[in-house]
Protein backbone atom coordinates (compact mmCIF):
# COMPACT_ATOMS: atom_id res chain seq x y z
CA UNK A 1 0.00 0.00 0.00
CA UNK A 2 1.05 3.60 -0.53
CA UNK A 3 2.32 5.39 2.53
CA UNK A 4 2.22 9.18 3.10
CA UNK A 5 5.62 9.94 4.60
CA UNK A 6 5.09 13.65 5.17
CA UNK A 7 4.72 17.09 3.73
CA UNK A 8 6.99 19.90 2.65
CA UNK A 9 5.88 23.47 2.07
CA UNK A 10 8.05 25.99 0.30
CA UNK A 11 7.86 29.47 -1.11
CA UNK A 12 8.09 29.59 -4.93
CA UNK A 13 9.15 33.19 -5.70
CA UNK A 14 10.44 33.45 -9.33
CA UNK A 15 13.54 35.38 -8.17
CA UNK A 16 14.72 32.13 -6.51
CA UNK A 17 14.98 30.61 -10.00
CA UNK A 18 17.28 33.41 -11.09
CA UNK A 19 19.34 33.16 -7.91
CA UNK A 20 19.83 29.42 -8.48
CA UNK A 21 20.83 30.00 -12.12
CA UNK A 22 23.33 32.63 -10.98
CA UNK A 23 24.58 30.40 -8.11
CA UNK A 24 23.88 33.00 -5.44
CA UNK A 25 23.31 30.44 -2.67
CA UNK A 26 25.99 31.94 -0.43
CA UNK A 27 25.27 35.56 -1.21
CA UNK A 28 24.36 37.30 2.12
CA UNK A 29 20.88 38.14 0.79
CA UNK A 30 20.14 34.54 -0.20
CA UNK A 31 22.01 32.42 2.31
CA UNK A 32 19.40 32.59 5.14
CA UNK A 33 16.87 31.23 2.66
CA UNK A 34 18.92 28.52 0.94
CA UNK A 35 20.46 27.18 4.16
CA UNK A 36 16.91 26.38 5.23
CA UNK A 37 17.05 23.59 2.65
CA UNK A 38 20.03 21.74 4.13
CA UNK A 39 17.74 19.84 6.47
CA UNK A 40 15.23 19.26 3.66
CA UNK A 41 17.97 17.57 1.60
CA UNK A 42 19.00 15.39 4.55
CA UNK A 43 15.38 14.44 5.24
CA UNK A 44 14.58 13.62 1.61
CA UNK A 45 17.76 11.52 1.27
CA UNK A 46 16.67 9.58 4.34
CA UNK A 47 12.98 9.25 3.49
CA UNK A 48 13.36 8.58 -0.26
CA UNK A 49 9.88 9.39 -1.58
CA UNK A 50 8.87 7.74 -4.87
CA UNK A 51 6.23 10.25 -5.80
CA UNK A 52 5.25 13.80 -4.85
CA UNK A 53 1.70 15.15 -4.94
CA UNK A 54 2.17 18.91 -5.38
CA UNK A 55 -0.44 21.54 -4.53
CA UNK A 56 0.42 24.78 -6.29
CA UNK A 57 -1.11 27.68 -8.20
CA UNK A 58 -0.54 28.42 -11.87
CA UNK A 59 0.46 32.00 -12.71
CA UNK A 60 -0.70 32.15 -16.31
CA UNK A 61 1.35 29.47 -18.03
CA UNK A 62 -1.03 26.52 -18.37
CA UNK A 63 -4.26 28.31 -17.52
CA UNK A 64 -5.49 31.67 -18.70
CA UNK A 65 -8.47 33.56 -17.29
CA UNK A 66 -10.68 32.35 -20.15
CA UNK A 67 -11.05 28.90 -18.58
CA UNK A 68 -9.82 28.82 -15.03
CA UNK A 69 -10.50 25.72 -12.94
CA UNK A 70 -10.79 26.05 -9.17
CA UNK A 71 -9.06 22.68 -8.77
CA UNK A 72 -7.20 20.85 -11.56
CA UNK A 73 -5.42 17.51 -11.31
CA UNK A 74 -2.61 16.58 -13.69
CA UNK A 75 -2.85 13.18 -15.36
CA UNK A 76 0.11 13.35 -17.74
CA UNK A 77 3.10 11.03 -18.11
CA UNK A 78 5.34 14.07 -18.36
CA UNK A 79 5.00 17.72 -17.34
CA UNK A 80 6.87 20.41 -19.24
CA UNK A 81 7.83 23.90 -18.15
CA UNK A 82 7.95 26.70 -20.73
CA UNK A 83 8.89 30.35 -21.07
CA UNK A 84 6.72 32.27 -18.59
CA UNK A 85 7.87 35.71 -19.70
CA UNK A 86 9.39 36.33 -16.26
CA UNK A 87 12.99 35.94 -17.41
CA UNK A 88 13.72 32.77 -15.44
CA UNK A 89 15.37 29.75 -17.09
CA UNK A 90 13.06 27.04 -18.44
CA UNK A 91 13.33 24.00 -16.18
CA UNK A 92 13.64 20.36 -17.22
CA UNK A 93 10.51 18.22 -17.54
CA UNK A 94 9.21 16.11 -14.67
CA UNK A 95 7.85 12.57 -15.08
CA UNK A 96 4.24 12.01 -14.07
CA UNK A 97 2.43 8.99 -12.65
CA UNK A 98 -0.82 8.75 -14.65
CA UNK A 99 -2.00 5.65 -12.81
CA UNK A 100 -1.82 7.43 -9.46
CA UNK A 101 -3.33 10.58 -11.02
CA UNK A 102 -6.39 8.67 -12.19
CA UNK A 103 -6.72 6.96 -8.83
CA UNK A 104 -6.81 10.40 -7.19
CA UNK A 105 -9.18 11.80 -9.83
CA UNK A 106 -11.61 8.91 -9.36
CA UNK A 107 -11.48 9.23 -5.59
CA UNK A 108 -11.89 13.02 -5.60
CA UNK A 109 -14.91 12.98 -7.90
CA UNK A 110 -16.44 10.12 -5.89
CA UNK A 111 -15.89 12.38 -2.89
CA UNK A 112 -17.81 15.18 -4.70
CA UNK A 113 -14.82 17.34 -5.63
CA UNK A 114 -15.65 18.26 -9.24
CA UNK A 115 -12.09 18.75 -10.38
CA UNK A 116 -10.73 19.43 -13.88
CA UNK A 117 -8.69 16.56 -15.36
CA UNK A 118 -5.59 17.50 -17.33
CA UNK A 119 -3.84 14.95 -19.54
CA UNK A 120 -1.67 17.75 -20.90
CA UNK A 121 -0.53 20.34 -18.40
CA UNK A 122 2.39 22.75 -18.33
CA UNK A 123 3.91 23.32 -14.90
CA UNK A 124 5.20 26.77 -14.03
CA UNK A 125 7.79 28.05 -11.56
CA UNK A 126 5.43 27.25 -8.70
CA UNK A 127 6.28 23.58 -9.31
CA UNK A 128 9.76 23.73 -10.81
CA UNK A 129 11.37 26.07 -8.25
CA UNK A 130 10.37 24.00 -5.20
CA UNK A 131 11.46 20.85 -7.13
CA UNK A 132 14.87 22.45 -7.73
CA UNK A 133 15.11 23.56 -4.11
CA UNK A 134 14.25 20.09 -2.80
CA UNK A 135 16.41 18.18 -5.26
CA UNK A 136 19.19 20.48 -6.51
CA UNK A 137 21.03 17.65 -8.28
CA UNK A 138 21.14 16.59 -11.91
CA UNK A 139 17.93 14.59 -11.80
CA UNK A 140 14.67 14.61 -9.92
CA UNK A 141 14.18 11.22 -8.25
CA UNK A 142 10.38 11.36 -8.01
CA UNK A 143 7.35 11.29 -10.25
CA UNK A 144 4.75 13.94 -9.57
CA UNK A 145 1.01 14.53 -9.52
CA UNK A 146 0.47 18.30 -9.74
CA UNK A 147 -2.80 19.67 -8.34
CA UNK A 148 -3.50 23.29 -9.19
CA UNK A 149 -5.64 25.51 -6.96
CA UNK A 150 -6.97 28.84 -8.21
CA UNK A 151 -5.44 31.62 -6.12
CA UNK A 152 -5.58 34.20 -8.91
CA UNK A 153 -9.16 35.14 -9.74
CA UNK A 154 -11.78 35.60 -7.02
CA UNK A 155 -13.90 33.90 -5.85
CA UNK A 156 -11.25 31.51 -4.51
CA UNK A 157 -12.07 28.25 -2.77
CA UNK A 158 -12.22 28.66 1.01
CA UNK A 159 -9.48 27.55 3.39
CA UNK A 160 -11.86 24.91 4.72
CA UNK A 161 -12.55 23.60 1.22
CA UNK A 162 -8.84 23.29 0.47
CA UNK A 163 -8.25 21.48 3.75
CA UNK A 164 -11.04 19.04 2.80
CA UNK A 165 -9.59 18.62 -0.69
CA UNK A 166 -6.31 17.62 0.92
CA UNK A 167 -8.11 15.20 3.28
CA UNK A 168 -9.75 13.57 0.28
CA UNK A 169 -6.39 13.20 -1.47
CA UNK A 170 -4.90 11.76 1.72
CA UNK A 171 -7.65 9.17 2.09
CA UNK A 172 -7.27 8.22 -1.56
CA UNK A 173 -3.51 7.81 -1.21
CA UNK A 174 -4.01 5.47 1.74
CA UNK A 175 -6.13 3.13 -0.38
CA UNK A 176 -3.72 3.09 -3.32
CA UNK A 177 -2.51 -0.46 -3.83
CA UNK A 178 0.99 0.23 -5.12
CA UNK A 179 3.77 0.20 -2.56
CA UNK A 180 4.82 3.84 -2.86
CA UNK A 181 6.32 6.35 -0.49
CA UNK A 182 4.37 9.53 -1.09
CA UNK A 183 5.48 13.07 -0.27
CA UNK A 184 2.87 15.85 -0.26
CA UNK A 185 4.14 19.29 -1.26
CA UNK A 186 2.63 22.77 -1.00
CA UNK A 187 4.16 25.77 -2.71
CA UNK A 188 3.75 29.53 -2.34
CA UNK A 189 3.34 32.04 0.45
CA UNK A 190 3.72 33.23 3.04
CA UNK A 191 2.55 36.84 3.38
CA UNK A 192 3.16 39.08 0.38
CA UNK A 193 1.45 41.53 -1.91
CA UNK A 194 2.64 42.40 -5.40
CA UNK A 195 -0.15 44.70 -6.54
CA UNK A 196 -1.65 48.05 -5.58
CA UNK A 197 -0.40 50.82 -3.36
CA UNK A 198 -0.05 48.23 -0.59
CA UNK A 199 2.62 46.35 -2.62
CA UNK A 200 5.38 45.18 -0.29
CA UNK A 201 2.97 44.34 2.54
CA UNK A 202 4.27 41.60 4.86
CA UNK A 203 2.76 40.39 8.15
CA UNK A 204 5.29 38.53 10.23
CA UNK A 205 2.96 38.09 13.19
CA UNK A 206 0.24 36.50 11.13
CA UNK A 207 2.78 34.28 9.37
CA UNK A 208 3.97 33.00 12.75
CA UNK A 209 0.40 32.17 13.68
CA UNK A 210 -0.07 30.28 10.40
CA UNK A 211 3.19 28.36 10.83
CA UNK A 212 2.11 27.29 14.30
CA UNK A 213 -1.47 26.38 13.41
CA UNK A 214 -0.71 24.51 10.20
CA UNK A 215 1.11 21.83 12.21
CA UNK A 216 -1.38 20.88 14.92
CA UNK A 217 -4.55 22.86 14.40
CA UNK A 218 -5.15 23.71 10.72
CA UNK A 219 -8.89 23.69 11.37
CA UNK A 220 -8.45 26.87 13.44
CA UNK A 221 -7.38 28.71 10.27
CA UNK A 222 -10.62 27.87 8.47
CA UNK A 223 -12.40 30.62 10.43
CA UNK A 224 -10.76 33.23 8.19
CA UNK A 225 -12.56 34.34 5.05
CA UNK A 226 -10.72 35.02 1.80
CA UNK A 227 -11.23 38.70 2.45
CA UNK A 228 -9.64 38.35 5.92
CA UNK A 229 -6.74 36.48 4.36
CA UNK A 230 -6.04 39.19 1.78
CA UNK A 231 -6.13 41.77 4.54
CA UNK A 232 -3.89 39.81 6.92
CA UNK A 233 -1.50 38.01 4.55
CA UNK A 234 -1.56 40.27 1.49
CA UNK A 235 -3.22 39.79 -1.89
CA UNK A 236 -0.89 36.94 -2.90
CA UNK A 237 -0.69 35.51 0.63
CA UNK A 238 -3.76 33.54 -0.45
CA UNK A 239 -1.31 30.98 -1.84
CA UNK A 240 -1.57 29.55 1.66
CA UNK A 241 -4.55 27.60 0.25
CA UNK A 242 -1.94 25.19 -1.13
CA UNK A 243 -0.54 24.71 2.37
CA UNK A 244 -4.01 23.93 3.71
CA UNK A 245 -4.50 21.24 1.07
CA UNK A 246 -1.07 19.72 1.78
CA UNK A 247 -1.81 19.61 5.50
CA UNK A 248 -5.19 18.01 4.88
CA UNK A 249 -3.49 15.18 3.01
CA UNK A 250 -1.41 14.25 6.07
CA UNK A 251 -3.88 11.84 7.56
CA UNK A 252 -1.85 10.49 10.47
CA UNK A 253 -0.07 11.96 13.46
CA UNK A 254 1.83 15.03 12.26
CA UNK A 255 5.10 16.32 13.66
CA UNK A 256 7.02 19.36 12.48
CA UNK A 257 10.68 18.42 12.06
CA UNK A 258 11.92 21.57 10.35
CA UNK A 259 10.95 25.19 9.92
CA UNK A 260 12.74 28.10 8.28
CA UNK A 261 11.28 31.58 7.98
CA UNK A 262 13.03 34.52 6.39
CA UNK A 263 12.09 38.03 5.25
CA UNK A 264 12.51 39.13 2.56
CA UNK A 265 12.96 37.09 -0.58
CA UNK A 266 11.96 39.56 -3.27
CA UNK A 267 8.63 40.93 -1.96
CA UNK A 268 7.81 37.83 0.06
CA UNK A 269 8.10 36.38 3.54
CA UNK A 270 9.72 33.05 2.66
CA UNK A 271 8.94 29.91 4.63
CA UNK A 272 9.95 26.28 4.43
CA UNK A 273 8.57 23.52 6.64
CA UNK A 274 8.91 19.75 6.82
CA UNK A 275 6.14 17.75 8.48
CA UNK A 276 6.38 14.05 9.22
CA UNK A 277 3.28 11.93 9.01
CA UNK A 278 3.06 8.82 11.19
CA UNK A 279 0.61 6.64 9.31
CA UNK A 280 -2.65 5.46 10.80
CA UNK A 281 -1.44 1.87 10.49
CA UNK A 282 1.72 2.70 12.44
CA UNK A 283 -0.40 4.43 15.05
CA UNK A 284 -2.60 1.37 15.42
CA UNK A 285 0.43 -0.86 15.70
CA UNK A 286 1.93 1.32 18.43
CA UNK B 1 -16.62 41.18 -3.14
CA UNK B 2 -16.06 44.42 -1.24
CA UNK B 3 -13.08 46.52 -2.27
CA UNK B 4 -12.37 47.99 1.15
CA UNK B 5 -8.78 46.95 1.90
CA UNK B 6 -6.64 50.07 1.51
CA UNK B 7 -4.25 50.02 -1.43
CA UNK B 8 -5.71 46.74 -2.69
CA UNK B 9 -7.96 45.92 -5.63
CA UNK B 10 -9.25 42.37 -5.41
CA UNK B 11 -9.10 40.65 -8.77
CA UNK B 12 -12.74 39.55 -8.82
CA UNK B 13 -15.36 39.06 -11.51
CA UNK B 14 -15.75 42.79 -12.08
CA UNK B 15 -12.01 43.31 -12.56
CA UNK B 16 -11.66 40.08 -14.57
CA UNK B 17 -14.29 41.22 -17.07
CA UNK B 18 -12.88 44.71 -17.26
CA UNK B 19 -9.31 43.52 -17.75
CA UNK B 20 -9.85 40.61 -20.11
CA UNK B 21 -8.26 42.15 -23.24
CA UNK B 22 -5.28 43.54 -21.34
CA UNK B 23 -4.66 40.28 -19.49
CA UNK B 24 -5.03 38.29 -22.70
CA UNK B 25 -2.39 40.46 -24.34
CA UNK B 26 -0.07 39.96 -21.36
CA UNK B 27 -0.70 36.19 -21.45
CA UNK B 28 0.63 36.24 -25.03
CA UNK B 29 3.97 37.48 -23.68
CA UNK B 30 4.82 33.95 -22.59
CA UNK B 31 6.18 33.76 -26.14
CA UNK B 32 9.46 35.53 -26.96
CA UNK B 33 8.20 36.08 -30.50
CA UNK B 34 5.17 37.97 -29.18
CA UNK B 35 7.29 40.04 -26.83
CA UNK B 36 9.41 41.05 -29.81
CA UNK B 37 6.29 41.91 -31.83
CA UNK B 38 5.09 44.19 -29.03
CA UNK B 39 8.45 45.97 -28.91
CA UNK B 40 8.46 46.33 -32.71
CA UNK B 41 5.05 47.99 -32.91
CA UNK B 42 3.32 48.56 -29.60
CA UNK B 43 0.29 50.32 -31.08
CA UNK B 44 -0.43 47.58 -33.57
CA UNK B 45 0.04 44.90 -30.93
CA UNK B 46 -2.36 46.58 -28.50
CA UNK B 47 -4.91 47.08 -31.30
CA UNK B 48 -4.71 43.40 -32.19
CA UNK B 49 -5.80 42.49 -28.66
CA UNK B 50 -8.57 45.12 -28.58
CA UNK B 51 -7.39 47.06 -25.54
CA UNK B 52 -9.82 49.66 -24.26
CA UNK B 53 -8.77 53.31 -24.39
CA UNK B 54 -8.17 53.26 -20.64
CA UNK B 55 -5.95 50.19 -20.97
CA UNK B 56 -4.06 51.63 -23.91
CA UNK B 57 -3.33 54.84 -21.98
CA UNK B 58 -2.27 52.82 -18.94
CA UNK B 59 0.11 50.66 -20.97
CA UNK B 60 1.52 53.69 -22.80
CA UNK B 61 2.17 55.47 -19.50
CA UNK B 62 3.79 52.29 -18.01
CA UNK B 63 1.74 52.93 -14.87
CA UNK B 64 1.07 49.63 -13.12
CA UNK B 65 -1.56 51.19 -10.83
CA UNK B 66 -3.43 52.47 -13.88
CA UNK B 67 -3.21 49.02 -15.51
CA UNK B 68 -4.60 47.40 -12.35
CA UNK B 69 -7.36 49.98 -12.22
CA UNK B 70 -8.13 48.99 -15.84
CA UNK B 71 -8.54 45.35 -14.83
CA UNK B 72 -4.99 44.08 -15.16
CA UNK B 73 -3.93 41.16 -12.98
CA UNK B 74 -0.46 41.48 -11.51
CA UNK B 75 0.71 38.00 -12.54
CA UNK B 76 -0.06 38.89 -16.16
CA UNK B 77 1.22 42.46 -15.88
CA UNK B 78 4.53 41.06 -14.60
CA UNK B 79 5.00 39.44 -18.02
CA UNK B 80 4.62 42.88 -19.62
CA UNK B 81 6.95 44.44 -17.03
CA UNK B 82 9.53 41.80 -17.94
CA UNK B 83 9.71 43.22 -21.47
CA UNK B 84 11.02 46.46 -19.96
CA UNK B 85 13.43 44.57 -17.72
CA UNK B 86 11.38 45.32 -14.59
CA UNK B 87 10.83 42.74 -11.86
CA UNK B 88 8.19 42.64 -9.11
CA UNK B 89 10.34 44.78 -6.82
CA UNK B 90 10.57 47.49 -9.47
CA UNK B 91 6.83 47.47 -10.05
CA UNK B 92 6.20 47.21 -6.30
CA UNK B 93 8.19 50.37 -5.71
CA UNK B 94 6.42 52.13 -8.58
CA UNK B 95 3.00 51.31 -7.12
CA UNK B 96 3.97 52.15 -3.56
CA UNK B 97 5.35 55.46 -4.82
CA UNK B 98 8.88 54.99 -3.49
CA UNK B 99 12.33 54.36 -4.89
CA UNK B 100 13.33 50.72 -5.40
CA UNK B 101 15.96 51.10 -2.68
CA UNK B 102 13.40 52.46 -0.22
CA UNK B 103 11.01 49.64 -1.16
CA UNK B 104 13.68 47.02 -0.51
CA UNK B 105 14.65 48.69 2.77
CA UNK B 106 11.04 48.56 3.94
CA UNK B 107 10.89 44.83 3.20
CA UNK B 108 14.16 44.23 5.03
CA UNK B 109 12.81 46.20 8.00
CA UNK B 110 9.74 43.97 8.08
CA UNK B 111 12.13 41.05 8.50
CA UNK B 112 14.19 42.74 11.17
CA UNK B 113 11.17 43.23 13.45
CA UNK B 114 11.80 41.24 16.61
CA UNK B 115 10.37 37.74 16.87
CA UNK B 116 13.01 36.35 19.20
CA UNK B 117 10.81 36.39 22.27
CA UNK B 118 7.70 35.43 20.40
CA UNK B 119 5.67 37.18 23.07
CA UNK B 120 4.51 40.10 21.02
CA UNK B 121 3.79 37.77 18.08
CA UNK B 122 1.63 35.46 20.11
CA UNK B 123 -0.29 38.40 21.53
CA UNK B 124 -0.90 39.75 18.06
CA UNK B 125 -1.74 36.28 16.87
CA UNK B 126 -4.41 35.97 19.52
CA UNK B 127 -5.76 39.34 18.47
CA UNK B 128 -5.87 38.13 14.86
CA UNK B 129 -7.60 34.94 15.88
CA UNK B 130 -10.26 36.58 17.96
CA UNK B 131 -11.45 38.58 14.97
CA UNK B 132 -13.96 35.96 13.91
CA UNK B 133 -14.82 33.84 16.93
CA UNK B 134 -18.30 33.14 15.59
CA UNK B 135 -16.98 30.97 12.78
CA UNK B 136 -14.43 29.11 14.86
CA UNK B 137 -13.90 25.51 13.88
CA UNK B 138 -13.01 24.32 17.38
Amino acid sequence: MARIIGGIASTHVPAIGKAIAEKKHNDPYWRPFFKGFDYVHYWLAREKPDVAVIFYNDHGLNFFLDKLPTFAVGAASEYRNEDEGWGIPVARSVPGDPDLSWHLINALVADEFDITMCQDMLIDHAVTIPMTLMWPGERWPVKIVPISINTVQHPLPSLARCLRLGCSVGRALETYARDLRVLVVATGGLSHQLDGKRAGFINKDFDQLCLDKIVNDPEALTRYSTHDWVELAGAQGVEFLNWMAMRGALTGRVTQVHRNYHIPISNTAAATIVLENASTAARHAA
Amino acid sequence: MTQDIPGTIMFDGTQAQKGFALNRMCFSFNSAENRAAFVRDEDAYCRKFGLTDEQRVAVRSRSVLAMIEAGGNVYYLAKLAGIFGLNVQDIGAQQAGTSVDAFKAKLAAAGAADVASGVRDRATARACESRHPHTGGQ
